[in-house]
């Protein structure tokens, strides 16, 4: 192979190639092309990078230089500046939102400098496509060690002394799970993957596919050998195309190179994957459902016991894992379980990777450890809320978490503590929301999605969180009663602990936390018919204050009916008959001067 | 194959049969084969008509009351037509959160569409799906291949504008 003096990482995770990494990649090899560059400098397209907020993004090897939001047009400048004459690019390097700093090496920029990566190491170090630049990077040796030097009894033990828990949400002691299948007596065993990353919000499972998917797999060989299972199920979103594809292309080369299939390494041990695409229902993220659906029926949960590490798919014995989790196992062989264990809480080791997302200025993937607490994460490595708007929550957990307020942003992160204040962990899903966000309308939300989503199999789910729905969105349509509040807490109630799956048991949790730390704007639209955040476009009046307004016209170019009269040095008002409530002048409006 | 099974439906071409046998033929013996042969045939045909649905449960030896009840359990399935053009507006926190809900408004009011629903020349769907993990990029809306991020109710006739 040719030495290259330079190594281009462009990210090709969904994100950034949603926003133009392709076109900027030709643009980009063409120019190589003509100043003679491409024996020196070598592209090399990787997964999901984390901050793809900014993208596309590319990191220049060996020097760590991070550019940014790159387009096809600037492929000319920095190959001329950068790559030909060695003088980086300032204006597509990172500016810090806070600090107004320009910071030219990755490991400066706030956002990657607080992170611990573990299990997302790989992420934009290596060619996912490549089985040779993950085995370089110590890829397949923890799988190795597994099949070759140690009994089942040794990998359970690692994994129980490294302390690590279920990645997707509940957090069940990984290790514990595997010694219950791995004590059941069967001929056929499974190991599944859940890789139907459903909550809203959350994509760290579609990060580690798309940049690392042979991660995945070493994760369930391993987990295969101390189960002593033949067989393997990555179950994967179908939204997920690109993960799919470099899932199939992984496993392919895995198989070529015999680490999957019979005699594994010469250790008389044999194992296969399938993928098997999902087909849109939330609720197949619960294991019993998820079952369901790879045998081809409807995805409905079933009460447990028997768990599925006795009776799983097709009734034989099963351990599911989420992505995440299963990443982690390589490492956790290599390294030991003491050492994922150092790092972490008392209850929760080793790091976690969180979606931060919603109004926060870093939105992307952070992987940090377990303990680190919510201030730090929303304010240091997510540099905070933009516009110079006020913090207001953090919603935690999916569909079946909670939101936090302030007075709780100094809470670690862990299983327990973060239960503790009325949210869950879940797959790691954080998404800020600033002053216009309304709590009523996020109840609102959340609920609209559960009721979509339940499958209908248990009445308390099925219909109590239509009602519970039905409520909300007269509340928020400005005609709450006395009494509605209450209700809403009582079917809340019934519906937690009547419920046969986690889905109905965690859905009534945006409404109970919001009810518990929000209750006063609950009371502003029911008994005062007001929004405090103006977001209910039922209660807003549109009617322009003319104290605030400074005349800036903003309001009257967003307006898309005419209906907001303005002329210059004038207050705009705004026309009751030609206004449509679409919000767009509030939105523009930068002074708070429409109510 | 009966000739009984023989597939009827004026949007079902005779290739597409021949595709759908395919399918079928490849998946019969791989056990839960339904959700990939419903998968696939929808890609042939662009949706599932309750013709294919039968055809598919004689194919599999399955009961079409089986078929039919997963082909209405995921939200992946459609048995309803679907527009030339696929929108999908991501309905995700991130998104809900910076504003999709304008952005879907526009785009029904602009098209006399619904979620879920088609305009009536058939130009365009619009679908409402949870979350496409591209939360960075939210508000996104998604025209057939092509993602469109942070997006504003204003730009949305300027973007669909261009598929006819």
């Amino acid at each position: 192979m040719d030495q290259a003096r330079l190594h281009l990482m462009l990210c090709g995770g969904t994100g950034c190639h949603a926003s133009g990494s392709k076109s900027f990649h030709e643009a980009l090899d063409a120019e190589l092309k003509n100043q003679g560059l491409e024996k020196e400098v070598r592209v090399i397209e990787t997964g999901c990078n984390g901050f793809c907020a900014l993208g596309p993004v590319m990191l220049v090897q060996p020097e760590g230089i991070f550019y940014q939001q790159l387009k096809a047009d600037d492929a000319a400048e920095l190959v001329e500046s950068h790559f030909l004459k060695g003088r980086p690019v300032q204006r597509l390097m990172y500016r810090d939102p806070v600090s107004k700093k320009t910071m030219a090496h990755m490991d400066e920029i706030p956002f990657f400098a607080h992170q611990m990566i573990w299990a997302m190491r790989n992420k934009g170090l290596i060619d996912p496509e490549s089985i040779d630049e993950y085995i370089a990077r110590d890829g397949y040796f923890g799988m190795a060690k597994a099949l070759t030097e140690m009994s089942s009894e040794d990998i359970i033990g690692e994994i129980k002394a490294s302390g690590l828990r279920g990645r997707g949400g509940a957090g069940f002691p990984t290790g514990v799970k595997w010694g219950f299948a791995a004590q059941a007596k069967s001929d056929v065993k499974y190991v599944l993957c859940n890789a139907d990353e459903g909550d809203p919000g959350a994509f760290m499972d579609r990060s580690i596919l798309e940049a690392d998917p042979h991660a995945v797999l070493e994760g369930m060989i391993i987990a295969a050998k101390a189960i002593n299972a033949t067989q393997g199920y990555i179950y994967c979103r179908t939204e997920y195309p690109l993960a799919i594809q470099r899932l199939s292309l992984a496993i392919e080369k895995a198989r070529d190179y015999g680490l999957l299939g019979e005699d594994i390494l010469g250790s008389g041990f044999g194992f296969d994957v399938d993928i098997y695409q999902g087909a849109g229902a939330f609720v197949c993220g619960e294991e019993t459902a998820l079952m369901r659906s790879i045998e081809g029926r409807r995805g409905m949960p079933r009460p447990r016991p028997p768990f599925p590490a006795n009776k799983g798919l097709w009734d034989k014995p099963t351990v599911l894992n989420n992505v995440e989790t299963l990443a982690n196992v390589g490492q956790i062989m290599l390294n030991g379980g003491q050492w994922y264990a150092s790092v972490g809480t008392e209850s929760s080791k080793g790091t976690k990777v969180f979606a931060i997302s919603g109004d926060i200025n870093n939105i992307g993937l952070v992987e940090v450890p377990m303990g680190i607490s919510l201030r730090k994460m929303i304010y240091d490595i997510g540099g905070g809320i933009p516009n110079k708007r006020k913090f207001k929550a953090v919603q935690l957990g999916g569909p079946s978490g909670g939101c936090i307020p302030e007075k709780y942003l100094d809470t670690p992160v862990d299983y327990e503590e973060i239960a503790k204040v009325g949210a869950i962990m879940g797959s790691g899903g954080v998404i800020v929301m600033d002053e216009k966000t309304c709590m009523v309308d996020m109840a609102r939300f959340f609920m609209d999605f559960i009721q979509e989503e339940s499958c209908g199999k248990c009445t308390p789910c099925r219909e109590g969180t239509r009602r519970i729905l039905e409520i909300l969105e007269k509340i928020s349509e400005g005609r709450g009663e006395p009494g509605d509040i209450e209700t809403l807490e009582e079917l809340s109630e019934v519906i937690k602990s009547s419920s046969l799956c986690g889905l109905g048991q965690t859905a009534p949790n945006p409404v109970l936390s919001t009810l518990n730390y929000f209750r006063d704007e609950y009371y502003a639209h029911v008994y005062e018919k007001r929004c405090p955040a103006k977001r209910c476009v039922a209660l807003l009046k549109f009617t322009v204050d003319p104290d605030k307004c400074k005349k800036c016209g903003l309001c009257f170019k967003a307006c898309p009916t005419g209906a907001v009269q303005w002329e210059k040095k004038q207050p705009a008002s705004i026309d009751k008959e030609k206004c449509i409530q679409c919000m767009a002048c509030y939105d523009a409006c930068r002074f708070d001067a429409i109510e | 194959m009966a000739a009984t099974d023989k597939l009827q439906h004026p949007d079902v071409t005779p290739e597409m049969i021949r595709e759908i046998d395919d399918i079928i033929e490849s998946q019969k013996n791989a056990p839960g084969a339904v959700i990939p042969v419903l998968r696939m045939s929808q890609d042939v045909v662009g949706y599932l008509p309750v013709e294919v649905i039968d055809y598919i449960s004689a194919g599999l030896n399955i009961p079409s009351s089986d078929v039919y009840g997963v082909a209405t359990f995921y939200s992946l399935f459609s048995l309803t037509p679907k527009g030339r053009h696929r929108i999908r507006a991501c309905l995700g926190t991130a998104c809900y959160v910076k504003g999709i809900k304008e952005v879907m408004g526009r785009i029904s009011k602009e098209f006399d569409l619904e979620v879920g629903g088609t305009t009536e020349d058939r130009r365009f769907s619009l679908e409402a799906v949870r979350c496409l993990g591209a939360c960075g990029l939210a508000p996104v809306v998604v025209v057939d291949q092509d993602t469109y991020g942070g997006i504003s109710a204003d730009q949305v006739s300027g973007i669909l504008e261009k598929y006819e």
